[in-house]
């Protein structure tokens, strides 16, 4: 276990947005060129206190997506650093053109934070429920992708988001999520995080899913079987060396992502072991489905984002590789 | 108020209008084809504000306070190049890679490849959002100068385009200039056919915007509709109407003109009826 993560694992008592909005005005007081744009979600995203901080900072559009983004691209020619906020399928789903063109096709500076990725729509249901937007993402050359595991990470993320230049995309829950690291945790982008060594198999996860490759790690240790963790926070770009190393160890890879099996880790992982290293990958992710409505507890089962899951695709994987179990 | 440019020359701004003309037609005829029709319908207006408008150096493109230009409607590149070839921020030899692999003139304009050119555009109904950001990166940082958004009539069927009126109205961009290049055709034909904004001036009047409608290919018109634009407190925005492929023979026709093809005969005879028709303005 790596001396980065907490002894025990509980609910965090701040909402993923409190901390989001804490670790942005404190960015905002270090950088007077950071800007936060939002589409009359500024109270659900978290960057109301925002408004009250910085009043002559902060553009609230309305509900106009295209024309937001647009604007935040316009705004970052003349070397101001937009902070654009919406619900992820809002927030590049609908404008993919936009982000394609505006932003990333003229190298413009813009950063984009989609909330509510995957189950953690909950009640907002499949309209509201990202399951592509990784994918979506990953297509656009050049862009950044980053899904924290819990809320310690933006401390760090918020500024790296500021200082590199071009598309940044931020995928986070805006609720309470378990907390796994220690307050003051370092990170890097395109650094991923090695949570527990293991031999037999190593299980690539991002976001909510970090947990749960936890809990699957704990389930496999009951059985006799020594799986590695690691939390994959930036999807693009991928870490290569991290899952070169882990394919080469284990010999074995389970990916875990709140987001369809296509276009997110899974891919990233199987794309670049296929061509590099080739060892059996299982892919635990939402197939061929939209979203629906429910509890996220419930919508983790019924999509099959569970630590139970993992340790299944894990016990595949190790066959695949050759293993008795 | 451009008050520090020189007294407006009609001579000079017909002058710069048919050499964009006759860059525009040199270009094709290099490529073989190209977007002709809304790049005739657009010399007047970019010949007014590059030669009597705009706050810009062509020796110092980037400069931080200078007016920006928008071309929305990307695919007009053609005319933007002649115009930045003509006031010198390239070499006019340069027209004739248009489209060429690995040229600095694509089709549709690109900020990343081409001296001059603002704003990467192509994808229609974009511009004017982009343009808006510029507007307000200026005004939060005090930046001084202007932007100026060309966009086409056919281009503002792109509902993109009302979220950003929607926008200018309500928070009073008054640094944004948007022009409509009123040229009445889309690729598919007249807009009246398609999808016609006949009452385009009273709907962005109707928005909050003050609407000023001039004939797009008066020089003088022009230049009194730019020159006093910007200055009260609601946006504006400048219908000019225009003709698709006016002023040169080979486009003023009635068919389709949004893409020709151009032969070495059909631009020796465009050039010699461009030069004629100067000859007859001034």
């Amino acid at each position: 276990m790596s001396d980065f993560l907490l002894d025990s694992f509980e609910v965090d008592s701040r909402e993923m947005r409190q901390a989001y909005c804490d670790a942005i005005i404190a960015e905002a007081e270090r950088n007077e060129k950071l800007i936060v744009v939002d589409v009359d979600v500024s109270h659900s995203v978290g960057t109301g206190r925002f408004y009250e901080a910085f009043p002559d900072r902060a553009i609230n559009c309305g509900i106009m997506e295209a024309h937001a983004i647009g604007m935040c691209a316009g705004m970052s020619e003349t070397g101001l650093v937009p902070f654009f906020h919406a619900f992820g399928v809002f927030a590049t789903r609908r404008i993919f053109d936009q982000i394609f063109i505006s932003c990333a096709y003229q190298n413009l500076n813009v950063k984009i934070i989609g909330a509510d990725p995957g189950v953690t729509a909950q009640t907002n249901g499949g309209t509201h429920m990202p399951f592509e937007d990784l994918g979506l993402m990953r297509l656009i050359p050049n862009a950044t992708i980053v899904e924290p595991a819990d809320s310690t990470m933006y401390d760090y993320i918020v500024h790296a988001m500021a200082e590199q230049y071009g598309v940044f995309y931020l995928r986070t829950s805006r609720r309470k999520t378990v907390k796994l690291y220690k307050p003051g945790t370092q990170f890097t982008v395109g650094k991923a995080m090695k949570l527990y060594d293991g031999k037999d198999v190593c299980i690539i996860a991002c976001g909510i899913m970090v947990y749960e490759a936890i809990r699957a790690r704990e389930i496999l240790k009951a059985e006799g079987i020594d799986a590695a963790v690691i939390d994959m926070h930036t999807l693009k770009p991928l870490d290569e060396e991290a899952v070169l190393k882990a394919a080469k160890k284990c010999g074995a890879i389970v990916t875990a992502e709140n987001h369809n099996v296509i276009g997110g880790l899974g891919s990233a992982v199987s794309e670049f072991t296929a061509e590099n290293c080739p060892v059996p990958v299982e892919r635990v992710g939402v197939r061929e489905s939209f979203g629906e409505v429910g509890t996220q507890q419930y919508l983790q089962k019924r999509f099959g984002l569970t630590g139970e899951e993992i340790a299944a695709r894990a016990k595949i994987a190790l066959q695949r590789k050759g293993a008795k179990i | 108020m451009p008050s520090k440019k020189k007294p407006f020359d009609k001579s000079e701004t017909l002058r710069a209008a048919a050499e964009i003309r006759k860059g525009v037609i040199r270009a094709l005829e290099a490529a073989g084809s190209g977007h002709i029709g809304g790049s005739m319908s657009l010399a007047e207006i970019l010949a007014v504000l590059y030669t009597d408008i705009l706050d810009v150096d062509p020796k110092d493109p980037k400069k931080r306070d200078r007016d920006y230009v928008v071309l929305s409607k990307g695919h007009c590149g053609p005319a933007l190049y002649a115009t930045l070839a003509y006031k010198g921020y390239f070499d006019p030899a340069e027209l004739l890679t248009l489209n060429k692999g690995g040229t600095n003139l694509p089709s549709h304009c690109d900020r990343l490849k081409t001296v001059g050119i603002d704003i990467s555009t192509g994808s229609l109904g974009q511009g004017l959002s982009l343009a808006t950001g510029v507007a307000i990166g200026k005004k939060m940082q005090g930046i001084p100068g202007k932007v100026y958004a060309i966009v086409g009539d056919g281009e503002l069927q792109e509902g993109q385009n009302w979220e950003a009126f929607l926008f200018l109205a309500h928070r009073k961009v008054t640094n944004l200039i948007t022009i409509v290049d009123n040229n009445k055709r889309q690729l598919d034909g007249y807009t009246a056919d398609i999808c016609c904004e006949e009452d385009l001036g009273e709907k962005l009047k109707s928005f909050g915007f003050e609407v000023k409608r001039v004939d797009g290919h008066d020089v003088t018109a022009l230049y009194e509709a730019f020159s006093t634009a910007g200055c009260g407190d609601k946006p504006t925005v400048v219908i000019c109407d225009t003709e698709k492929g006016h002023g040169c023979c080979i486009s003023e026709i009635d068919g389709f003109n949004h893409y020709m093809p151009v032969s070495h005969e059909d631009a020796m005879r465009a050039i010699e009826d461009i030069d004629r028709r100067l000859e007859a303005a001034l």
